[in-house]
C-alpha cells in the first residue's frame, strides 16, 4: 500500500471524468431529479417522507454500481489493467484509488439529493443531517465496491450492465422499501438479511425517524462498511498479475 | 551476474489448450537491439508476456536482468508496450503519461522527455482517443520509455507508421541501446530485421534462428532476410 499511488489513481480517474462533463452532470443531478420526480408522483410530503430516506440510499447505490462496473471492465478490456500489473503498483492502491474517486463523487451526489429533499421537498428528518449523509455515502461506496467485484465476471459491457438487475434489483426489492421486511415469508426474510442494502435502508429509516443514534444504526453502519470492504478485497483478489 | 539481459530456457506456454510457445530457449545480450520476427500468430506476443511476467507458463525458466520474470523489483526496470495501445483514451497524452510516471516514481521531467522522444510534443495536450492510429501507438510507446528502463519489451511498435516515422523510431531504439538499454522489439516486417543487432526468428511457437542478421544471411546463402527466413522455414519443416 502506498498513499501516493492511491491518490495518483484517484486523480487520474477524476481527470478522466473531467473530460466527460455529461457523465459528471448526470452523476451529480440524476438522483436529485429522481427525488423531485418521486415527491410529485406521491404528491404528499407524508408519503414522500416515508420512502425518501430509503431511496437516498438506493439511487446512489445503483448508479455507483453501474459506473464502477463499467469503468473497471473498461480498464480490463483495454489492457491498461495488464499494463498496470507490470508496473510497481499494488492492487489495493488501484482499488482504493477507485474507492476514493467514486466516494468523492458520491459525497456530492448524496449531499445534493439530501439537501434538496430536506429543504425543498419537505423530507422530515428527526436525526442529524451528518448521519444521513454518512449512511448514504457508505451505501454508494458499497454499490461501487460490488460493481468493481462483479465486473471481474463480465466479459463484455452487455454482461456488465445486466449484472445490475441480477445483483442490485433483488436487494432493492427485499430491502424493505416495497414490503416491510417483518411481513416477508421466512425465505425472503432470510434473503433480505444477507443482503447488505437492507442494513443501509434500515439505518436510513432510523436516522430519519429518531434523533437518537442507537445501537442498531451503528451496527448497520458497521455491516455496510464491512460489506463494502469485503467486496473491495474480493475485487482485489480478481485482479491477477499473471493471466492465461 | 549473467552477462545477458534475458535468458529463456525450455519455455513452454499453452493458451486455450493449444501450445503457443514450444520449448523455446535463447539469450538476449545487454545493450543491443534484438528483433523478434515471425508471422502474425506465431507466439511473439505470448513470449513477450512471459518475459514481462504476466503470462502463466507451463514450463521452463525466464530470467530477466538476473531475476525470475515477474519479480516485483523488475516492475520498475522493464518498459513494456503492448501491440494494442494500453493507454487511457479519455485522458490527454500528458495526463496519461503523468499517471504512469507517478506509478513508476519517475521524475516529473520524464513526461515531456518521452513525449519528445516519440515526436508527439505538438500533440501532448490532445486526448489520446482523438489521435490517429500511428500517434496512438507512439503514445503507447512513450509510456514504456518512462523511468528509463534497463529492458524495453516492445510489441510491434512500428506497425501502421509511415516510413519516415518508422525510421525515426528505429533511430531512437538505436540511441537507447547505445545508452546501455536492452531492447527486444517484435515485428512481422522483415525489412526491419536488418536494423537489429540480433534476430530471433519464430514460427508456430518454435525458434527457427537466433543469430546476427549478416551471419544469418551467410549461413542460409541468401542476400535478404526475407529469403533467409523462407530458407529456414523450408529446411526445418
Amino acid at each position: 500500500m502506498n498513499p501516493a499511488l492511491t491518490l495518483a489513481t484517484t486523480r487520474r480517474i477524476l481527470t478522466q471524468l473531467r473530460h466527460d462533463p455529461r457523465t459528471v452532470v448526470m452523476l451529480i443531478l440524476v438522483p436529485t431529479l429522481l427525488m423531485i420526480l418521486l415527491r410529485y408522483v406521491f404528491n404528499s410530503t407524508v408519503v414522500f417522507s416515508h420512502v425518501a430516506p430509503a431511496l437516498l440510499g438506493v439511487f446512489p447505490f445503483l448508479i455507483m454500481f453501474l459506473i464502477a462496473s463499467i469503468t473497471t471492465l473498461r480498464e480490463r478490456t483495454t489492457a491498461t489493467l495488464e499494463r498496470l500489473m507490470t508496473l510497481p503498483i499494488g492492487r489495493l492502491d488501484l482499488l482504493f484509488g477507485y474507492a476514493l474517486a467514486f466516494g468523492a463523487i458520491a459525497v456530492v451526489q448524496v449531499a445534493l439529493a439530501a439537501g434538496v429533499s430536506l429543504w425543498w421537498l419537505g423530507l422530515d428528518l428527526a436525526g442529524s443531517v451528518g448521519m444521513l449523509l454518512l449512511v448514504a455515502v457508505l451505501d454508494a461506496l458499497l454499490g461501487m465496491a460490488l460493481g468493481l467485484f462483479v465486473s471481474a465476471f463480465a466479459r463484455t459491457e452487455f454482461q456488465a450492465i445486466q449484472f445490475m438487475p441480477v445483483f442490485v434489483l433483488p436487494q432493492i426489492l427485499l430491502c424493505g422499501l416495497f414490503v416491510p421486511r417483518d411481513d416477508m415469508g421466512w425465505l425472503l426474510r432470510w434473503l433480505s438479511e444477507v443482503m447488505p442494502l437492507s442494513y443501509a435502508v434500515e439505518a436510513l429509516n432510523r436516522v430519519t425517524a429518531s434523533s437518537t443514534v442507537d445501537a442498531v444504526i451503528l451496527r448497520n453502519l458497521l455491516v455496510v462498511a464491512c460489506c463494502a470492504l469485503l467486496a473491495l478485497m474480493l475485487g482485489a483478489a480478481t485482479l491477477r498479475r499473471r493471466t492465461p | 551476474m549473467t552477462n545477458s539481459a534475458l535468458a529463456v530456457t525450455g519455455l513452454r506456454v499453452r493458451r486455450g489448450g493449444r501450445p503457443v510457445v514450444r520449448d523455446v530457449s535463447f539469450e538476449v545480450p545487454r545493450g543491443a537491439v534484438t528483433g523478434l520476427l515471425g508471422p502474425s500468430g506465431c507466439g511473439k506476443t505470448t513470449l513477450m508476456r512471459a518475459i514481462v511476467g504476466v503470462q502463466i507458463v507451463e514450463g521452463g525458466t525466464v530470467t530477466v536482468l538476473g531475476l525470475p520474470a515477474g519479480s516485483p523489483p523488475l516492475r520498475r526496470r522493464i518498459g513494456y508496450a503492448t501491440q494494442n495501445p494500453a493507454i487511457y483514451a479519455d485522458l490527454t497524452i500528458r495526463e496519461a503519461l503523468w499517471y504512469f510516471a507517478a506509478v513508476l516514481r519517475a521524475p516529473a521531467s520524464d513526461v515531456d522527455r518521452v513525449i519528445a522522444e516519440v515526436g508527439l510534443t505538438d500533440h501532448a495536450g490532445k486526448l489520446v482517443g482523438s489521435l490517429s492510429g500511428g500517434q496512438h501507438s507512439r503514445a503507447n510507446l512513450a509510456v514504456a520509455l518512462l523511468g528509463t528502463p534497463e529492458l524495453l519489451v516492445l510489441d510491434e511498435p512500428t506497425v501502421g507508421l509511415d516510413p519516415v516515422l518508422r525510421d525515426e523510431l528505429w533511430a531512437l531504439f538505436r540511441r537507447l541501446a547505445d545508452g546501455g538499454a536492452t531492447l527486444l522489439v517484435s515485428s512481422h516486417v522483415m525489412d526491419e530485421a536488418a536494423r537489429c543487432d540480433r534476430l530471433l526468428l519464430m514460427r508456430e511457437g518454435v525458434l527457427l534462428a537466433d543469430d546476427a542478421p549478416d551471419a544469418l544471411q551467410r549461413r542460409t546463402g541468401t542476400t535478404d532476410l526475407e529469403q533467409a527466413f523462407l530458407h529456414l522455414v523450408r529446411t526445418t519443416s
